[in-house]
């Protein structure tokens, strides 16, 4: 069976071989810090992975899920990430209140710009959502009280009742990490529910889908509100990690990264965001001590790996290749 | 606002319209035909204003430079197509966007190693550099006037190429119906190839008509790129006239908005944040628009007949 969150009524053990590697990757990153990677470099970059990790596992229930090809979800990640930034300006830096409206922020933009954009399909649907990239990073430039172009920095990271737990650079390796894993769990439950198996039939037919009786379009709003949201979820992690919100965040090219580094895995299961991910950062971190000229090298990779790498790497080492979706 | 600051925003808007038109008109015609999203099409007007430049700089003349610029930009789109584009035809929308954003990623960074980060400086042709008075005390610059013209030209020309000749009868036939094309005995593969070569051409013209006027630097293709999205989706995607007709529309919608609305808001705000709201409206106004009408007409304003 290709298809990541297949639900089979299996034994642990076909369970562990499905969902092996997943486990093995939180275990490596659990236990790294603790065997030569706990300098504030690698701690850092593990961070920077984690989080790049989250917003392209949610972006995965989108272009893998529902085959919704989104060319704007860097949008959701600067909700977040302004949440933050805005509500430290008007010192607000409670995580019990910031994580929230970070996550319920990124989701109601979700949701209203879902509500548009899912209307069309195909083209038209990586149109609009670059369409509404672009409105968010326009607005976040101009907003002058919170840095505009120049961005925002915070004077500190959020705090837990009071306490300032997120400043450890190991506390922080484990909230991201528990809120990657939570996110996966979380997904993964959702792809292999009911809900999520209407969702992956809108995306094989939505024709039939309609014959059978459903309505694709509530199915696709709520992914891409959930999808949002856990957008939402990274950025505000974001924030954190760089303690600094710029509209850089918001940038086209940066849901352009995200979509890379959901292919670059494979949209044959849903790990295949985080291997991704953290194959994408990686490849940029070696590039980049290779050379300044690093996307001299990156952008040739990434049209040999489209050409060439088509079940992406989850399809390569599993082989559970599934032929690409045709156009959403 | 004074009449004539108002014409000069319109006239300002009118370009950017016509170079946006030429940059989307090739990319509206490799849709049509090929059902191709290129992202890299942006790049291949940064290219354009990057050759010419040089080339002008090189031969002393902005002429020469033109003239020379538009077959090595014809080049370059035909090696593009050859070694990347070619086997991503029968891909899906998702595998186009991702290696046409690794051709974006390589031509940006390949040009700041050879030509490095700061703006390159190219200087008009002396003929078109001084200016024109639309009415007493108002000059308008010659060369701006003449990218306008020379724009309408090439719509015409495209016009007369796409409805007229047998070879733009086939690239019609092509954007209805390839297999049927190809089985009547026409070489889709070539006819693909020469929209592609001559789609990236016509990029690489605005991209030295931009020259003079819009700072040569690395980049600069993928702003104008997003707005040329916005144009033939508003347009009708593989529409050569809703291109034109979008175009003219966003060029001056994006222009007259960034002059207008922060005057406009004044009416309701004070000034500072009046001139605040007004300039973030502005940089939104296109893409309002185009969600608009994408969710009321997703087809767009005018959608290519058969498609």
């Amino acid at each position: 069976m290709a298809d990541g969150a297949a639900p089979t009524a299996a034994g642990p053990a076909a369970r562990l071989s499905r969902d092996g590697l997943p486990l093995l990757l939180f275990a490596l990153l659990a236990a790294a810090p603790f065997a030569g990677f706990g300098d504030g470099a690698s701690l850092t970059l593990m961070a920077r992975a984690m989080i790049l990790a989250l917003a392209a596992t949610g972006l995965w229930l989108l272009v893998g899920g529902a085959g919704l090809i989104s060319l704007g979800h860097a949008a959701t990640l600067g909700c977040g990430a302004y949440a933050v930034a805005i509500l430290d300006a008007h010192g607000i830096t409670e995580g019990a209140i910031v994580f929230p409206v970070a996550i319920l922020g990124a989701g109601l933009f979700a949701f209203l710009t879902g509500a548009v954009s899912l209307r069309t399909s195909g083209v038209h649907f990586i149109m609009i959502t670059l369409a509404f990239g672009q409105m968010a990073f326009f607005t976040a430039a101009s907003l002058a009280a919170y840095g505009g172009d120049d961005g925002y920095t915070l004077y500190g990271r959020t705090e837990f009742l009071g306490g300032r737990l997120l400043e450890s650079r190991l506390v922080f390796h484990f909230v991201c990490l528990g809120a990657l894993a939570l996110v996966w769990a979380l997904c993964r439950a959702v792809l292999a529910s009911r809900f999520g198996r209407v969702l992956r039939a809108t995306r094989e037919n939505p024709l039939r889908v309609q014959a059978v009786g459903f309505s694709p379009y509530p199915y696709r709003l709520a992914a891409y509100t959930l999808a949002g949201m856990t957008g939402g979820l990274a950025g505000a992690l974001l924030a954190n990690a760089t303690e600094f919100v710029s509209p850089a965040i918001l940038a086209w090219q940066r849901s352009g990264d995200l979509l890379f580094a959901v292919i670059l895995g494979g949209l044959g299961r849903l790990h295949g965001a985080m291997l991704g991910a953290f194959a994408f950062l990686l490849l940029e971190e070696t590039l980049s001590h290779v050379t300044a000229h690093w996307r001299l090298l990156f952008g040739p990779l990434l049209v040999l790996a489209v050409i060439f790498l088509p079940g992406g790497l989850v399809g390569g080492l599993v082989g559970g290749r599934r032929k690409p979706g045709g156009p959403a | 606002m004074p009449i004539g600051l108002l014409l000069v925003q319109a006239l300002n808007g009118l370009q950017l319209g016509i170079l946006l038109f030429l940059v989307a008109a090739g990319l509206t015609l490799v849709f049509g035909v090929m059902h191709f999203i290129n992202l890299a099409h942006g790049v291949q007007y940064m290219l354009g204003a990057y050759l010419g430049a040089t080339l002008a700089a090189w031969t002393g003349s902005f002429w020469l430079g033109l003239v020379l610029a538009l077959p090595a930009a014809l080049l370059c789109g035909l090696v593009l197509e050859v070694a990347v584009f070619r086997h991503l035809y029968g891909r899906d929308h998702l595998s186009q966007v991702l290696a046409t954003f690794g051709v974006i990623l390589f031509l940006n960074e390949a040009v700041r190693t050879l030509w490095g980060s700061a703006p390159l400086p190219m200087a008009m042709p002396e003929s078109l550099s001084g200016g024109i008075p639309l009415m007493p005390g108002l000059l308008y610059p010659t060369y701006r006037l003449a990218i306008i013209a020379a724009g309408l030209a090439t719509a015409l020309l495209l016009w007369f190429l796409v409805e007229r000749t047998r070879l733009g009868m086939l690239v019609r036939a092509g954007a209805s119906n390839a297999p049927m094309v190809s089985a009547l005995g026409v070489d889709i593969g070539r006819l693909f190839t020469a929209v592609f070569g001559f789609g990236a051409m016509l990029a690489g013209f605005a991209g030295v008509l931009a020259g003079p006027i819009f700072s040569v630097e690395p980049g600069m293709g993928d702003n104008l790129l997003i707005l040329a999205f916005v144009v033939i989706v508003i347009g009708g995607i593989g529409s050569i006239r809703g291109a034109f007709l979008a175009a003219l529309l966003v060029g001056l919608l994006d222009t007259l908005g960034r002059s207008l609305l922060p005057e406009l808001m004044r009416l309701f705000l004070a000034p500072s944040p009046a001139r605040q709201a007004g300039a973030a409206l502005a940089s939104m106004l296109v893409y309002v628009v185009m969600a608009a009408i994408l969710a009321l007409r997703p087809a767009g304003l005018f959608p290519a007949r058969g498609a």
